[in-house]
């Protein structure tokens, strides 16, 4: 696969020399001079000088046959542009961008920039994954597939714990996936009963969720 | 008609200085509170006593925009100093707030043309700049040639 990736910044650089090392080609591009000498010494030819919000950086750099577009640069409106060009212009199939502001977020919707990695989201996702208060964790939306992955923490209240998954009468358009209890994991089949303090993984249709939820009860917080 | 500035720069100080002397409602919407004091340059009163409004703020937070009155605003004009700017509040007051007539300043004329080619309206003075000097040395070069 050929990636090009805009912004050889921390996020940019390490990103970089992860994928060369997974065999992948990759052209990383960043504007500023010194930085680029720094990164240069340890990537050689797999980085070039020059502004990545130019189209004949991009140009040069073989947009027209990259198969992805990373854009990680610190700047909102330069992964905007780069994204968008990318997509609409060079038609390159994958792109990926960086929001520094979550709040600009909101721009990269509107001008149908996706996927996006935000570090604000992810560690927001890891807070109500790590303190157990929340009974509910979005895990995964797989967007194209319409499917969404939620984990849920079975109180001891919940009416769920003691049955047996065969006997559950899950609402339609859902499925659990995995169990956790005491430090590991397992597919449960038909006959595994559930117990309070379960961390349940379930597969889900959108709009599906609240409906799991009130099932499941009141949860473990 | 009602006119949203964002970037008071020369030229978007200027260009809103001319819009409110012929009569228009101008906003301005700065992220630097001094370009205040750039539109007031040749004004014998207050940007706001000559009827002006002036907002600190960019173009892409939505309050600021807001509070600049882009919900009516008729024109909008993007003329900060970063093309990547000017592009993406472009956008957004032309998607998001449907504002009838949306301008935006590119400095480089290759984003510019295409841009322009997405039915987004530019206005690329390197390209003004380019076609000028063009002229200019062109004529001289005849000049020159009819004159040996």
């Amino acid at each position: 696969m050929y990636v090009i990736i805009v912004g050889a910044g921390k996020v940019g650089w390490n990103l970089g020399r992860e994928l060369l090392e997974k065999g992948h080609e990759v052209t990383l591009l960043e504007k500023d001079r010194r930085r680029y000498e720094t990164v240069e010494q340890e990537l050689e030819h797999s980085i070039q000088y020059g502004d990545g919000t130019e189209l004949w950086v991009l140009e040069r750099a073989g947009i027209s046959r990259a198969d992805m577009v990373i854009a990680v640069t610190g700047d909102d409106e330069d992964n905007v542009l780069i994204c968008q060009v990318a997509k609409e212009k060079y038609m390159v199939e994958q792109i990926i961008a960086r929001v520094n502001n979550p709040r600009n977020k909101q721009w990269f919707d509107l001008l149908g920039i996706r996927p996006v990695v935000s570090a604000t989201d992810l560690i927001l996702r890891l807070i109500e994954h790590e303190v157990p208060k929340y009974g509910l964790v979005h895990l995964l939306d797989l967007e194209k597939e319409r499917l969404e992955i939620i984990e849920l923490l079975l109180g001891e209240e919940s009416p769920v714990a003691g049955q047996r998954v065969g006997d559950l009468e899950l609402p339609e358009g859902s499925l659990l996936i995995s169990v956790l209890r005491g430090g590991t994991g397992f597919v449960p089949g038909p006959e595994t009963v559930l117990e309070p303090g379960d961390e349940v993984l379930a597969v889900l249709d959108p709009g599906v969720e609240e409906e799991l939820k009130t099932y499941f009860g009141p949860d473990g917080g | 008609m009602f006119i949203l500035i964002v970037g008071a720069g020369r030229v978007g100080s200027s260009l809103a200085r001319a819009m409110l002397r012929d009569g228009h409602q101008v906003s301005c919407l700065d992220e630097d509170s001094e370009s205040h004091a750039r539109l007031e340059i040749g004004l014998d009163k207050s940007w706001e006593d000559m009827g002006g409004q002036f907002t600190v703020g960019t173009g892409l937070e939505l309050e600021a925009l807001e509070e600049a009155g882009i919900e009516n605003a008729d024109a909008f004009v993007a003329a900060t100093d970063g093309d990547n700017t000017n592009i993406v509040i472009a956008q957004i007051a032309k998607r998001r707030f449907n504002v009838p007539t949306v301008i935006a300043r590119i400095l480089d004329p290759y984003r510019a043309e295409w841009y322009e080619q997405q039915g987004l309206h530019t206005i690329c003075p390197t390209r003004v700049a380019i076609e000028m000097l063009e002229t200019e040395v062109k004529e001289a070069a005849t000049k020159t040639a009819g004159g040996t």
